[in-house]
Formats: C-alpha cells, sequence, structure tokens
C-alpha cells in the first residue's frame, strides 16, 4: 500500500503545523518589514515633496520680496534725488536771494551814503557861500549902503498898495508903543530923519519911532508895529536861494535813486 | 530497495510509528521555522538590510506576487497557506543533494495530506469569501445536472494534484536510485541536479494549481465590473 493512512494525518497535522510557524515567524514580520519600509519611504517621499513645495513656495514669497524691495529702494532713490534737487535749488535760491538782498542793501547804504554825503556837501557848500555872501555884505555894507537901503526902504513904503497901507496905518495909530525900526548898522541921525519924514509923509501922521541895531538882519531895515511887518532885507533874496537849492538837491537825490535801482535790475 | 520513504519506520507502537517521512518533515519544519525566526529576529525597516532579510523578503514578496497574478485579491490572506506550500514542496526537493536524504515529498502519503489540505482548503476559502449558500450553488451551475460532475472535478483534480507530485518526486529519488546501480560517480550527479529542476517545477505547480482552485472557487462568486478590470489588467500583463 503507497498510502499510509497514520502518515497522511501526521503529515496533514504538520503541514498546518508548519502554515502557523512559518505565518508567525517568516510572512507576517516580513510583510511587516516591507510595509514599514514602504511606509517610510512613502512618508520621506510625502515629507520631500512638502519640503520642496515649502522650498518653492518660499523661494516665489523670496523672489516677491526681492522684487518689491527693489523696486521699494528704487522709488526711495529716485524720491531722494528729486528730494535733495529741489533742495539745492531751494538753497540755491535763497542763497541769491540773500546775495541779492544784501547786494541790494549794500546799493542802499551805498546811495543813501552818498546822498547824505552829498547833501552834506551842498549845506556845507550852501552855508559857505552864504557866509562868504553875508560877510561880504557885511564887509560892504558901509553906510552908503545902509543909505541905499533906506532909501529903498523908503520907496518901498511910499510904494505900498492901498490897503496894505490902510492897515499899516491903522496899526501905527492904535499901537500904543512907538513903531519899531531895525537895521543891521546903526543909522545915521540924516537917514533916521529922512526915515521918520517918509513915514510921517506916508501916513500922513506923527508917528513915533523907535530905532535898532539886528546884526541878525545882514543888511536890511524892518518896521513892525502891533504884529504887522514891513521889511526889506538881503536875507529874504537869501533865504528863497537857500530854499531853491534844497530843492534842487532833493530832486537830484529821487533821481540817483531811481538809478540806482536800474543798476540792480540789470545785474539781475 | 522502496518505493517510499514510509517504509522506512524507525519507531512503531501500534498505530502510531515514526518514520522516515514524518522524520524529514520535521526536519525540515525545523529548518524552515528555525531559519525564519533568526532572520526576522532583527528585521530592519530602513533601506539597509542584512542579505537574509533581502532573501526571505524576495521569497515572501515574489510568492505574493504570484498569488495577485493568478487573479487573487487580497493575497496576504492566502499567503499563509499557499505560499507554506509552495516552500514546503521546493525545500523538499531542494535537500535531495543532501547524501542520505529521502525527499517526504515523494511518498504518496505526504502527497495526498498536501492534496486533502487544499481539497478542504478550497471550500473554506470558498464559503469565508461569499458564503455557504454562494458556494454551494456554484455546484449546480450551469444546470444541476452538471452536480455530479463538479464534485467528480474536486475528487479528480485533488487525486491528480496528489499523483502528479508524487510521481514526480518519486521518480527523481527512484531515477537516481536505480542509476546509482548502473552507473556511478558522474552521471547520477547530472540527473540530481535534473531532479532539483522538476522538484522546483513541480514545486511551483503545486502551489499555483492550488492557487487557481482557490482563485476559481472565490472569483467567480462576484462578478463586478471591477473585478473584471483587475482581471484584464492582468491578463494584459500576462501577455505584455
Amino acid at each position: 500500500m503507497l498510502i499510509d493512512w497514520f502518515t497522511v494525518i501526521a503529515q496533514v497535522v504538520n503541514f498546518l503545523i508548519l502554515v502557523w510557524l512559518l505565518k508567525r515567524f517568516l510572512y507576517r514580520p516580513i510583510l511587516a518589514a516591507i510595509d514599514a519600509r514602504e511606509k517610510r519611504i512613502a512618508t520621506a517621499l510625502a515629507d520631500a515633496d512638502a519640503k520642496k513645495a515649502e522650498a518653492q513656495k518660499e523661494r516665489d514669497a523670496f523672489q516677491h520680496k526681492n522684487e518689491a524691495f527693489d523696486q521699494q529702494r528704487t522709488a526711495l532713490l529716485s524720491q531722494a534725488t528729486d528730494e535733495a534737487k529741489a533742495e539745492r535749488q531751494r538753497l540755491l535760491d535763497a542763497a541769491r536771494q540773500a546775495a541779492d538782498a544784501m547786494s541790494a542793501k549794500r546799493q542802499e547804504t551805498l546811495i543813501s551814503e552818498q546822498q547824505r554825503l552829498g547833501e552834506a556837501l551842498t549845506r556845507r557848500a550852501r552855508e559857505e557861500v552864504f557866509a562868504i555872501a553875508r560877510k561880504t555884505l557885511a564887509d560892504l555894507a558901509g553906510t552908503s549902503l545902509e543909505a541905499c537901503m533906506a532909501e529903498v526902504f523908503m520907496r518901498r513904503l511910499r510904494e505900498l498898495d492901498g490897503q496894505a497901507k490902510k492897515s499899516l496905518a491903522e496899526a501905527l495909530e492904535t499901537a500904543s508903543d512907538p513903531a519899531l525900526v531895525r537895521s543891521a548898522f546903526d543909522l545915521p541921525a540924516a537917514q533916521r530923519a529922512a526915515l521918520q519924514n517918509a513915514l510921517n509923509e506916508t501916513f500922513a501922521a506923527e508917528i513915533h519911532v523907535r530905532f535898532e541895531t539886528a546884526p541878525d538882519l545882514v543888511s536890511g531895515i524892518e518896521l513892525s508895529t502891533n504884529g504887522l511887518k514891513v521889511a526889506w532885507s538881503i536875507a529874504d533874496y537869501l533865504a528863497s536861494l537857500g530854499k531853491a537849492a534844497d530843492e534842487l538837491l532833493k530832486m537830484q537825490a529821487k533821481s540817483e535813486i531811481k538809478t540806482g535801482q536800474n543798476a540792480n535790475e540789470h545785474r539781475d | 530497495m522502496h518505493l517510499s520513504p514510509d517504509d522506512i519506520i524507525f519507531w512503531r507502537h501500534g498505530f502510531f510509528k515514526l518514520n522516515a517521512t514524518i522524520a524529514y518533515t520535521w526536519g525540515l519544519m525545523a529548518v524552515l521555522a528555525l531559519g525564519s525566526k533568526l532572520v526576522t529576529r532583527k528585521l530592519s525597516t530602513d533601506l539597509q538590510r542584512s542579505r537574509w532579510q533581502n532573501l526571505l523578503e524576495v521569497v515572501v514578496t515574489g510568492i505574493n506576487q504570484q498569488i495577485g497574478e493568478v487573479g487573487l485579491r487580497r493575497p496576504e490572506k492566502y499567503l499563509g497557506f499557499l505560499g507554506t506550500l509552495f516552500l514546503f514542496v521546493a525545500l523538499a526537493s531542494l535537500f535531495t543533494i543532501v547524501p542520505g536524504y529521502e525527499p517526504p515529498t515523494g511518498s504518496l502519503s505526504t502527497t495526498a495530506a498536501l492534496a486533502i489540505c487544499v481539497f478542504v482548503a478550497v471550500p473554506i476559502f470558498g464559503i469565508a469569501e461569499s458564503g455557504l449558500g454562494e458556494y454551494l450553488r456554484d455546484y449546480l451551475k450551469p444546470t444541476v445536472i452538471m452536480l455530479p460532475f463538479n464534485i467528480i472535478s474536486e475528487l479528480s483534480r485533488t487525486l491528480a494534484l496528489a499523483v502528479r507530485l508524487f510521481g514526480n518526486m518519486m521518480s527523481g529519488t527512484m531515477i537516481l536510485a536505480i542509476l546509482l546501480t548502473i552507473t556511478p560517480f558522474i552521471f547520477p550527479i547530472a540527473m540530481s541536479a535534473l531532479g532539483l529542476l522538476t522538484g522546483m517545477v513541480q514545486a511551483y505547480i503545486f502551489s499555483i494549481l492550488a492557487t487557481v482552485y482557490i482563485a476559481a472557487a472565490t472569483r467567480t462568486r462576484k462578478p463586478g465590473p471591477e473585478n473584471g478590470n483587475h482581471d484584464a489588467n492582468h491578463e494584459r500583463m500576462h501577455h505584455g
């Protein structure tokens, strides 16, 4: 008999035991190990993928930031350049204005200085001229000159127009004090008498006169009574001459300021 | 001169006896179990691993892949049974290079035992997969008339399985023994090498047939579109 039934049963049992043993010691641990390794590799790959994606993202973000930074930097730089340019322009303008102001001020000072000097010179010259004239006239004003002056004064008295003559006569009549005749030199008796006569003749009355010497009149005669005054003097001429000279000087100064301003404008 | 290692009896006590078949089977079991235990004692899940672990991984994944290619879904479920079949038969023939060794698969008792295991395992896996009623109804397909033929087919294929393996393994040892008496020294070695080849082929055939039977018992129950696609894919892979 080829089949031994005990052996068959024993072999079935042996086989089942072997199945259990191999399951226990071979398949399960090996498959578990393979699974673990696969899982590990999958995890590592997923990890790597995630890291790669993250790196890509970071790289993109970084690039983006870099570009933004570049743009910002360029903008800032241009802004700074513009500001610096504007500031430079402003400073230059300010400096030019300051220089202009200073130069104008200096010009003005120069002009006013010149003007003052000119004025002073003119005044001095005028005063000198007048002083010389006055001195010369004083030197020349001898008795004959005084006499001439008296004659001129008398002629003026006679030539007074009706209204002035009338008011003067009233003043002379109403005056309690005697009329005052002032002259630069002591009038001689003959002239005093001639003057008295002329007055009496002119106003047709006895007029009381008091004579007085006044050197500041230069050369001239003045009759004053009760606030009214009739006078003839070189000082009057001199005063009008001084006035005219002053006016001339003022006009000259004005034209000089104008030319100075024009010169400034030309320099700008 | 004996036909089967069953005849070499070391010890007997009534019905119980310890013959060479059982003894060598125990030896193979010991080698397989201890070897596996030694290797899997310190498995590495790293990319670096020992060469023994690598060998076992190749063997296990190879068997797993073969089962999957036949068309069984979730091959891990059947790996214990079918993988052990293959490993046992393969190792039994591989050890024929050891002098004085008699392959236990050269005994009809062993092959019958293995065939009976397959004969029992097929309905068990089929019922586990699709339920008792579904499995039994399969015997009535395509018509009730086919029932006796289906049953006969079950039995005959189990018998064929047992006899095929026994014949091949026994013939190998027999030829070797006969040749040793006629032409000693060189020629038996060549035959022994040829015997190793046939042994491996037989191990493959035996386990792949068992796989096909189990696949037939489990697959036909669920002709889903997903299953069909899966098979079609396998089909294409094979042709490729």
